[in-house]
């Protein structure tokens, strides 16, 4: 299963070589990581999609992540109410004629053109990954020439429903 | 030692380096022993050592695995951090195997590596290795330096770390220009470390969950682990075993938090444990373990461990529990305190006769054994003459192999931390070195190092300290002319191709002790080890005895590879 994990950890050098270095001895599966600093002065958050195998795994992964000197607070954010966001830059080949065209096309993912050249245009979107997959998707076509991704970010949200008004939604189906 | 050809000339009092703030710094943790070996990024610091006056002893080991062994050994007698210091790059690397020994047994460390100067970091500068890389995943902790205005309060936490909650190791690099250059301001400040807070008391609700399974259980069982003798706990537990007649086994690491010879102890469990103690925990109904982490030589197969057993948990590193084993009533915490808790809350203990009468019928039935013929040095013989010779007292250190498994099925302990060997890593060449460190952390007690032939040679060079301290400990080699462990496998599971282990060629041991000014003795009867022994234990002085024994001998009971705990060969002659 995947699960979105964050870990508040104080910014010391090496910090980052440990969390990732245990999960690569643990075998845990990262698909994405994102770092960066938080309100408060010297602690940053790092954010975290895995592929674990079970729920024995999971608490494995957090416990250890706990034992870390460096690291303050672990949360599961799977099974909350969240805000998640992730940020891509896509490059697609592209000459005056198509840009019009990938204009309109872009525009319900509220993405925008942020930088074009003779023969290329990039694109900026936000949005939950599958989000992105889906823009991307929809611009292979034209040929991608790069993509660069921040990895996914979250945190809870203000307010968290009790457990019986909670949707389906879940970003991790 | 320091060779003084010129008075000490100290810097003025108030001009100091960072390598004097370190010696401070060590002194402040009530360092007595530091185990070590100069070199280049260290000079500052030998130089700091040399010119200090404070009241502690540094031992130059001949290789740096020595030292880190030394102080690994130093660390499970004492009870207290052991020290290290060595140089950058190869100074560092030889210390990795102590090191990651020492994360996987728990014991506290405190190693300062020397590491090249801040300016030329990451140029790959003479004798620069990438320290804190290397040794993050095999430490508790680790830190680079970055100023010597930091160091006091480093080095403060670096003891905290390493010798609090679950211990472990601590690796502190320092650059070479913070400890030479001249420090005017440093950090005096009290550490905080948020996200290290280790709970130590356990959660009431717990503990009464356990009382109340112990009142229900027909077949209750302890399982001691080290976490019993790190949390100083073995009084209590001896209390409230006895007080309500629980039977004990124990891990290897867990040997003498629970008297070897008590009627209620079944012998070690595990892959060469005994018959009594492994079917106990294939038929308990309720498992108490306290302080052992379920280790797969511990556990054998998973799906046949403790399957019938509510199974209870006590250990200050909640990352165990749970890990291996589905645990019902986990309880975080010291394991003294949690004996404590449960002490004064169990007020009834559990209606088990029947379980008694069994387990001291399979006591009966199924006790250790080997053949001993009389004409033959046995080693199972020679390892139980050495516990009556030594009435169980000795301070005993073994290196890894049969013999290491020998020792601990036949030398049985009265009391904690007297039992030093190498469990979760399994290091040869750990031994003989710690016996050392042991026998500079207890200098009154008899110390015995039980090494093989073969782990013996991968660290022998530290007979010059004993040899320079003249340190009375006595090197009993287990002789069987082969890398016996590894010869054993061979015979039992690949049809005896014995590839790479009968080692023909050895020193002639009792010359190589003489050659250091060591007593040295070839053992090669029942009766010259008889007659010699207490003499040699008596002795005021390093004794080698190249004991020769049997080399087709195996260690048995055993559980092969694979296969569950109840699932044992070689338990009857
Ligand atoms: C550093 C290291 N290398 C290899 C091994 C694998 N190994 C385990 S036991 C053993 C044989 C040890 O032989 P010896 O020291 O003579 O002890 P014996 O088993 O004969 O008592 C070996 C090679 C090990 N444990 N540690
Ligand atoms: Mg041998």
């Amino acid at each position: 299963m995947k699960r979105i994990i964050t870990a508040v950890v104080q910014n010391r050098s090496g910090v980052l070589n440990r969390v990732t270095g245990l999960m690569h001895k643990r075998q845990f599966n990262i698909e994405s990581i994102s770092v960066g600093r938080t309100e408060t002065e010297g602690i940053s958050k790092m954010t975290f999609v895995v592929h674990v195998e079970d729920h024995q795994k999971l608490e494995q992964l957090t416990k250890q992540l706990n034992k870390q000197i460096d690291v303050l607070k672990v949360t599961d954010l799977s099974d909350k109410a969240i805000v998640a966001r992730e940020l891509a830059l896509i490059k697609v080949v592209s000459n005056a004629h198509h840009r019009n065209e990938i204009q309109g096309m872009i525009e319900p993912f509220r993405a925008s053109i942020i930088d074009v050249s003779k023969d290329s245009l990039s694109i900026q979107v936000t949005g939950k990954p599958d989000k992105i997959e889906a823009l991307i998707d929809l611009l292979r076509p034209y040929g991608i020439k790069d993509i660069a991704r921040t990895g996914l970010t979250a945190f809870a949200r203000g307010h968290q429903p009790q457990v019986a008004e909670m949707t389906s939604y879940s970003l991790l189906k | 030692m320091k060779v003084d050809t010129k008075p000490k000339t100290k810097p003025e009092a108030a001009v100091k380096t960072g390598a004097d703030i370190l010696v401070e710094s060590l002194l402040e943790q009530k360092v007595e022993t530091i185990f070590g070996y100069p070199g280049g990024a260290v000079l500052p610091i030998y130089d700091a050592l040399y010119r200090s006056d404070g009241d502690f002893e540094h031992i130059l080991t001949r290789h740096e695995q020595g030292a880190i062994h030394a102080a690994e050994g130093y660390a499970r007698v004492a009870g207290k951090p052991g020290v290290v210091i060595a140089t950058s790059g190869p100074g560092a690397t030889n210390l990795v195997t102590g090191i990651a020994d020492a994360m996987m047994d728990s014991l506290p460390l405190v190693v300062i590596t020397g590491q090249v100067a801040t300016s030329v970091t990451g140029t790959d500068a003479f004798q620069e290795a990438d320290v804190m890389g290397i040794t993050t995943p095999i430490t508790k902790h680790n830190y680079q330096v970055q100023s010597s205005y930091e160091l006091p309060k480093v080095i403060k936490e670096a003891f905290h770390i390493a010798s609090t909650g679950r211990p472990g190791p601590v690796v502190v690099d320092i650059p070479k220009d913070i400890s030479a250059n001249l420090c005017t301001e440093t950090d005096q400040s009290a550490f905080h470390l948020p996200g290290y807070q280790p709970t130590i008391k356990p959660n009431p609700l717990q503990i009464k969950k356990l009382t109340e399974a112990i009142k229900k259980s027909k077949k209750p069982l302890i399982l001691t682990g080290a976490g019993v003798i790190h949390g100083h706990a073995s009084d209590i537990l001896l209390e409230i075993a006895e007080e309500y007649s629980i039977p004990v086994t124990s891990t290897l690491l867990g040997l003498g938090a629970f008297p070897g010879q008590h009627d209620l102890f079944l012998g070690m469990a595990g892959m060469h444990g005994t018959y009594t103690a492994n079917m106990a925990i294939a038929e308990c109904d309720l498992l108490i373990n306290i302080g052992a982490r379920f280790d797969d030589r511990l556990t054998g197969n998973l799906n046949y461990f403790a399957k019938n057993a509510t199974v209870a948990h006590v250990d200050i590193d909640p990352a165990e529990i749970g890990k291996n084993v589905p645990t019902d009533i986990p309880i975080v915490s010291d394991s003294k305190a949690a004996l404590a808790e449960l002490k004064k809350q169990l007020k009834e203990g559990p209606d088990h006769e029947e379980w008694m009468d069994q387990l001291n019928q399979n006591k009966m039935a199924y006790p250790l054994w080997y053949n001993n013929p009389p004409e033959e040095m046995v080693p199972q013989w020679l390892m139980k003459s050495l516990y009556h010779a030594t009435r169980g007292e000795a301070i005993v250190t073994t290196d890894v192999g049969q013999h290491q498994m020998w020792a601990a099925q036949y030398y049985s302990f009265g009391r904690p931390n007297r039992w030093v060997t190498s469990g979760g890593l399994g290091t040869m060449g750990f031994g003989f070195p710690a016996a050392i460190g042991a026998q500079l952390a207890k200098p009154k007690d008899p110390v015995v190092a039980i090494v093989g032939d073969g782990g013996f040679q991968m660290t022998l060079q530290e007979l010059s300290v004993l040899q320079e301290r003249g340190l009375p400990v006595k090197i009993i080699i287990v002789n069987n002319g082969a890398l016996g462990m590894v010869r054993q496998w061979q015979e039992a599971f690949y049809d005896k191709r014995y590839s790479e282990s009968i080692v023909g060629v050895q020193p002639d041991f009792v010359k190589l002790a003489e050659s250091y000014n060591i007593r040295g003795m070839k053992i090669e009867t029942q009766k010259e080890f008889t007659d010699i022994i207490h003499e040699v234990m008596a002795y005021d002085g390093p004794v080698l005895m190249d004991c020769r024994v049997l080399q087709q001998e195996n260690v048995y009971p055993m559980i092969a590879p694979g296969k569950g705990i109840h699932e044992m060969v070689g338990v009857k002659p």
